[in-house]
């Protein structure tokens, strides 16, 4: 039976642990509104370059010599795994979910025999992941230090990607992140981007003038492709992992709530006890008399 | 005139999306204007001004550097790797970056990254141009 003063202290600490998860809690909204406003901003662009991709592809697709990274180099023997996680942690299970989706496809790669090579961007996910496939992470990429992501640090990454690419250093690449549905639902999802994926195209295919020639464009327009999809993935990601966190800190709160309100119940149950029992001596003390 | 959409998008944002009757375009082998019922062409564009005309009194300018544009029967869509209002623009950051890029071409070493600095000041140069005016 924990003395009254055990009582006292434990219950100052859980309100003290309520008001960090409380805090927590509102800078995450905050940051939240930020995040998927700049989510929000960068869908019409991608939206829009799958629409040009697809038309491209549509009239190439004839075509004798098509850009590797479109239709790939034809393998499929080497995997290079992009998954992209938080910095920091207390976000529920925002990081476990991705890289468990990543983990069942690392396994299954490697059960079919093929070579896997992951990239981690967040150190979450690397910490996660580095105990069970130390030997098939190239690198960890963190972007702790940033306040806000740019196109910038996007387009580095995909740069990072296609160097790979063209070094034959892999066959088919895939994202691994998590697609912003609302605050309670993030959908971890893995997207393929080399070979690039086309959205079938409806209709009969609009025959354009290029200028320059379809190919060079192609060959601009792919690696761009690339990075504008790295950037969304860091987009989704920053604001799934706020949505996270905003509801793992709302029901932290809630519980030590429900914790206090247990713990104050308690207390006042053992120091009405202790009154009573010394009422109890008291009269049984002055009876004897 | 007659109006037709058109859609200005950059990583970053939507900058404009509406009717308008009629958009220049700094394409990657000349500037040209697009008009109603264009022809469907896809292109590259380089740095420079993309000129939206509302209407024949409104006009607005809008800086990018390097995209795409596409035009189809459904309007055009410009994808901008960057797209600035050329109000907001600023003359001392673009010199700044046109010393950055003075430098990048004096490291150079090969003669592609040669070439591409060389590509960015002039594109550089064009901006400040516009802008002096």
């Amino acid at each position: 039976m924990p003395s009254l003063k055990d009582l006292r202290n434990r219950i100052a600490s859980v309100k003290a642990t309520q008001k960090i998860t409380k805090a927590m809690q509102m800078v995450a909204a905050a940051k939240l509104r930020r995040a998927q406003t700049a989510a929000e901003a960068a869908r019409p662009y991608a939206e829009r370059m799958d629409k040009v991709l697809a038309n491209i592809a549509a009239g190439v697709g004839a075509g004798a010599q098509v850009p590797a990274l479109l239709s790939g180099n034809g393998k499929s023997d080497v995997h290079l795994l992009v998954v992209f996680t938080s910095e920091r942690g207390l976000c529920g299970a925002f990081n476990s979910s991705i890289v468990r989706l990543a983990r069942e496809h690392i396994n299954q790669l490697l059960g079919q025999g093929k070579t896997v090579k992951i990239l981690c961007v967040g150190k979450k996910g690397y910490d996660q992941l580095r105990r069970q496939f130390e030997k098939h992470i190239l690198e960890l990429i963190e972007l702790r230090s940033l306040k806000t992501i740019g196109y910038v640090n996007a387009d580095a990454i995909g740069k990072k990607i296609i160097g790979m690419f063209e070094g034959a250093e892999f066959d088919v690449c895939t994202l691994f992140y998590s697609r912003f549905r609302s605050v309670i639902a993030q959908i971890p999802t893995a997207q393929q981007v080399i070979p690039a994926l086309v959205p079938a195209q409806s209709g009969a295919p609009t025959s354009y003038d290029y200028e320059p020639e379809e190919n060079e464009i192609l060959t601009t327009l792919l690696p761009r492709n690339i990075s504008v999809q790295v950037f969304r993935a860091l987009l989704e990601n920053a604001a799934s992992e706020q949505g996270a966190r905003m509801s793992a800190m709302d029901s932290a709160t809630r519980n030590a709530g429900e914790m206090i309100k247990k713990q104050t119940l308690k207390y006042n149950r053992s120091r009405q006890a202790m009154i009573t029992k010394e009422l109890i001596e008291i009269i049984s003390g002055a009876e004897a008399l | 005139m007659a109006a037709f959409h058109f859609e200005l998008v950059s990583p970053e944002k939507l900058l404009f999306s509406g009717s308008v009757e009629q958009v220049v375009v700094p394409g990657s082998e000349g500037e040209f204007a697009v008009l109603k019922d264009h022809a469907p062409v896809i292109s590259t564009m380089r740095a420079g001004i993309v000129t939206v005309s509302e209407s024949a009194s409104k006009t607005q300018r809008l800086f990018v550097r390097g995209g795409f544009v596409d035009v189809s029967d459904k309007g055009l869509v410009i994808l901008a790797e960057e797209a600035i209002p050329v109000e907001q623009l600023d003359l001392a950051q673009i010199e700044a970056q046109i010393k950055d890029a003075e430098e990048d071409l004096n490291d150079a070493r090969s003669d592609e990254s040669k070439a591409a600095a060389r590509d960015k000041l002039a594109q550089l140069g064009e901006v400040k141009r516009v802008l002096g005016h």
